[in-house]
């Protein structure tokens, strides 16, 4: 892993940022050439199509499906934070009663001032299990919520580290990424499911006729029957790759928003001792559900996926697992710890 | 053909000289809005303290040399940063009394088992860490935005740019107080430039 050779956190930030832009780029090339890859072989089939006859000439099948993915997108922005905060049951702290919260807005105060953005407002989930989580698309509407368990299992160095990482996730405008991946996985699974159901209805329509259309498919090149059959696998294989390229980028922006609360609080051990004891409490955080899995600090399903490192962990999971994430953060604090005492 | 070619040249050098420049001056605005942060947490601070010297000194008769410590540093403080043309330096000597001065007043508060138990005292406690804390992330903000706005001048090819730009080096926040910090201090602003923020 050379990951582990750039300790230094803005070299670490920079590699995570550098990772997540060429999975991203994988990803929107892939659903492109799912819906525009369609219109390429319509074009090939008619190319050769008599003058008064259908040209495919305008892309419509990837216009349509962008459309369509963009319509998602734009409903899941309009609703999605509300939404989320709503099925957690979360209540806005609006003036601090008590001494925990008290803390609380000042510790999520000092990590806005930091960062240099604008205070997101801050919500509370009567859930015991340690969890946080930010929502919100921009900076300027920002949430952040935790649950009474991490406000009472956190010291507030702890605290302060785990809101650090939320504002990190803030500032990366990270909630608006994987809003738009999730549309994009959400409108290739529908998508992938009508086409699935249009081959075998295709099946039995080609059973039918298919001694009429023989002589006209023996005209086919070997460029649009290869493009044909990859196209198609692509959309069989769409909803699995899709999700995977979905959680890859996902867990690049959790190695980021780590290093994010590194440079905020320049107390990267911190985070680390706040991770660990999130990790040991057991239950999983009830009120937290699925969907929004990936916005939290650590996954709040307490899949075990989290737990070790290994190919099942890398691949499915929301969070990276827990032991790289606090063995980098420890790196960082090791190299803060060595740049003191060598200018000391 | 050559005539085109030129003219395509000439069109990418104005937009490198429009980006670089206006990329100087976001970093410029920037490092000032940075500076303005600290300001506000400043005031905060010494707003603070009149009250935290209220709730503690009835119970304090024998320490009135450390109240009296934290109160004249915060008036020198206030005045220093209210006076027009205060360099970073100055208000970063100014403040670090007032930070050795705060620093010995809550030791003995430490030393007052009682008096730590009221609530109002460890309300303000919780007050005076949390806005110690704004100041040193605020600083941390202004020292990294800084270091970006002085790196930027000094590379090439923005460096060109910077004096059309009105760009000076920008005066970073150094810790000055030695328990803090025991290095030399390195002065990264060539001379005595004014303070960015301005």
């Amino acid at each position: 892993m050379s990951d582990f050779e750039s300790t230094n956190l803005f070299e670490q930030q920079d590699a995570n940022r550098r990772r997540t832009r060429w999975l991203v780029v994988a990803f929107i090339a892939f659903f492109g050439w799912l819906g525009f890859g369609g219109d390429w072989i319509l074009y090939e089939l008619t190319r050769d199509a008599p003058p008064n006859a259908y040209r495919h000439v305008f892309p419509w099948a990837g216009i349509a499906l962008t459309v369509f993915a963009g319509l998602l997108a734009a409903y899941a922005w309009k609703t999605g934070p509300n939404k989320v905060l709503w099925s957690a049951g979360a209540r806005e702290i609006e003036t601090a009663s008590g001494d925990s919260e008290t803390r609380l807005v000042n510790v999520v105060e000092e990590m806005a001032i930091a960062s240099g953005l604008p205070r997101p407002r801050i919500w509370l989930i009567p859930d015991p299990d340690p969890n946080a989580f930010a929502t919100g698309l921009d900076a300027e509407h920002a949430h952040i919520a935790v649950t009474d368990g991490l406000l009472a299992m956190c010291s507030r160095d702890e605290l302060q580290a785990v809101i650090a990482h939320e504002m990190g996730h803030v500032k990366n405008l990270d909630v608006r990424l994987m809003t738009f991946l999730a549309a994009l996985v959400g409108a290739v699974a529908l998508m992938s499911d009508g086409v699935g159901r249009m081959l075998r209805g295709g099946a039995r329509f080609g059973a039918l006729t298919g001694g009429r259309s023989r002589g006209k498919r023996d005209n086919l090149g070997p460029l649009v029957v290869v493009l044909i059959a990859v196209w198609l696998l692509s959309w069989l294989i769409a909803p699995f790759v899709t999700r995977l390229l979905a959680l890859g980028v996902s867990r690049k922006r959790e190695f980021l928003a780590d290093a994010m609360s590194a440079q905020f609080t320049r107390n990267p051990l911190a985070l680390a001792s706040a991770l660990e004891k999130i990790e040991h409490a057991e239950a999983p955080t009830m009120s937290i559900k699925r969907g929004s899995a990936h916005l939290c600090i650590a996954d709040p399903l307490g899949r075990k996926a989290s737990l070790r490192e290994g190919t099942l962990a890398d691949i499915f999971g929301t969070h990276p697992p827990m032991a790289i994430r606090v063995a980098r953060l420890k790196a960082m604090g090791y190299q803060e710890a060595k740049a003191l005492s060598a200018s000391a | 053909m050559g005539f085109i070619a030129l003219l395509v040249v000439l069109a990418l050098l104005v937009f490198w000289l429009i980006g670089a420049y206006n990329k100087l001056i976001g970093l410029k605005n920037q490092v000032a809005n940075a500076w303005k942060q600290i300001d506000v947490q400043l005031k905060r601070r010494h707003d603070l303290i009149p009250n935290l010297v209220n709730t503690v000194k009835g119970a304090m008769q024998f320490e009135r040399e450390t109240l009296e410590a934290v109160v004249s540093a915060r008036n020198k403080a206030i005045q220093v940063q209210q006076a027009p043309g205060t360099s970073v330096g100055q208000t970063a000597a100014a403040e670090s009394q007032l930070t050795g001065a705060l620093g010995r007043l809550l030791a003995v508060v430490e030393s007052y088992p009682d008096l730590k138990a009221t609530g109002n005292v460890a309300q303000l406690q919780e007050e005076l860490t949390s806005t110690e804390n704004k100041i040193a992330f605020a600083r941390q903000l202004y020292n990294d935005t800084a270091t970006q706005y002085n790196t930027k001048q000094q590379q090439f090819p923005t460096n060109l740019v910077a004096g059309m730009a009105g760009a000076a080096p920008a005066e970073l926040w150094e810790i000055t107080d030695q328990a803090e910090r025991a290095v030399p201090n390195v002065d990264l602003s060539f001379g005595t430039p004014p303070r960015a923020a301005t």
